[in-house]
């Protein structure tokens, strides 16, 4: 008998949790995220971003949530936060930059709530 | 006849790596954290493990969503050091133990614990950043290292007694080695933080400090929370926590806390906790 480990579709602190569902959701722009571990990868993002986007077959919705660097809509869409990670840093987006953007803050007020910012 | 000497629960956060490398592990805002680790490699220099068993989570630097095991063990004599997306960092590559790799995996499978075996391993942040926070490695690593990989990325994760039970099934599998092998363990992530959502960066320090309470005194009472319960506790990323329940089932009842440490600076709990078997 196995037990209930999550509630399907259970929110924790208004997040969803990356699950089978998700997982399957947002195979594409993971699989185009994987990708950026590579350097040439990352060169050819930042050469053709459009060529790379189509090479891995993403949606026309999921091409623009990407081409809008709108972080909290690719997560929606079933991107996991640390393939995302990847994309930001081909952007020029850290993590703390997505986080803030998260919270509905600007960077500085973000990094205003933290015990020692110094610390990144 | 191999013996498990010591275990260790420590955080693994990127920007650790990020300050190590830049040279920054002695400014205020680091010193704290980088401070509490030089105990611990002058007790790991006495002690000399001759393996160290490193239980982390891969974040995409080796591992994919196309077939995602739940436990994954490094089977090779080498490790090598792998690109997350800027760049390699410059550290030794990390030397194996085929031998005992090949026994414990051995040992987890007919012990019922089915495991992927990985003959091609390259580690990150996950696995390097506890490795230099506790083992001086100019110009090598002094320790050969056994990575140890668990899904915490991917819902279904394996519960926290599964979690228990594996670091169990590892010690039995260390004590029908036939090398007399001294044998440490570290189960690394956490503690609590939330990389998503409104809740971005939130932290719960109090419930760190009662995880390493209980981590110490009574890890059954975490080995049966669900991973909602902990998720509420410890924020959805903070389930990595799951992994340093694998070091505290291969322990002893009779293993004595000697070091711990928390920081939380920014957007994770930063925890440390070390153990020592009786001789």
């Amino acid at each position: 008998m196995s037990s209930v480990q999550l509630r399907p579709g259970a929110k924790i602190a208004d997040s969803h949790v990356f699950d089978l569902g998700m997982s399957w959701r947002g195979y594409r722009i993971n699989k185009m995220c994987n990708a950026l571990s590579q350097a040439p990868e990352r060169a050819a993002f930042k050469a053709d971003e459009e060529a790379f986007m189509s090479r891995f077959g993403l949606s026309e919705e999921e091409k623009n949530l990407v081409r809008a660097r709108d972080f909290s809509g690719l997560l929606a869409a079933g991107g996991n936060i640390y393939f995302l990670i990847k994309l930001g840093v081909v952007t020029g987006n850290g993590l703390y930059a997505m986080g803030a953007k998260m919270r509905g803050e600007s960077y500085e007020q973000f990094l205003a709530t933290r015990n020692d910012s110094g610390a990144t | 006849m191999g013996r498990i000497i010591a275990g260790i629960g420590t955080s693994h956060v990127p920007s650790i790596g990020g300050a190590f490398d830049r040279g920054k592990s002695g400014t205020p805002a680091w010193k704290p954290l980088f401070d509490a680790y030089v105990p611990v490699r002058e007790w790991l220099t006495r002690l000399k493990p001759d393996i160290v068993i490193m239980v982390y989570n891969d974040h995409g630097a080796d591992f994919f969503f196309d077939k995602y095991p739940t436990f994954a063990v490094g089977c090779a004599d080498s490790y090598a050091i792998a690109d997350e997306g800027f760049g390699v960092r410059p550290l030794p590559p990390i030397r194996g133990d085929l031998e005992f790799s090949q026994h414990l995996c051995r040992s987890l499978v007919y012990d019922e614990f089915d495991i992927t075996v990985c003959q091609e391993m390259r580690v990150e942040h996950g696995f390097l950043v506890p490795m230099h926070l506790c083992f001086e490695h100019a110009p090598d690593w002094p320790v050969a290292a056994v990575p140890v990989e668990v899904n915490v990325l991917q819902h279904p994760l394996p519960t926290a007694r599964r979690c228990l039970k594996l670091g169990q099934a590892i010690a039995r599998a260390v004590q029908s080695c036939e090398r007399d092998v001294r044998v440490a363990i570290v189960g690394t992530g956490g503690m609590s933080h939330q990389l998503t959502g409104e809740q971005f960066g939130e932290m719960h320090p109090q419930e760190d400090q009662d995880f390493l309470d209980r981590i110490e005194r009574d890890p059954e009472s975490l080995a049966g929370l669900t991973h909602e319960q902990m998720m509420r506790k410890y924020g959805v990323e903070g389930i990595e926590l799951i992994m340093w329940l694998v070091m505290r089932g291969a322990l002893s009842d009779r293993a004595r806390r000697v070091h711990r440490n928390y920081y939380a600076p920014m957007t994770t709990g930063m925890g440390l906790v070390t153990f020592e078997e009786q001789a």
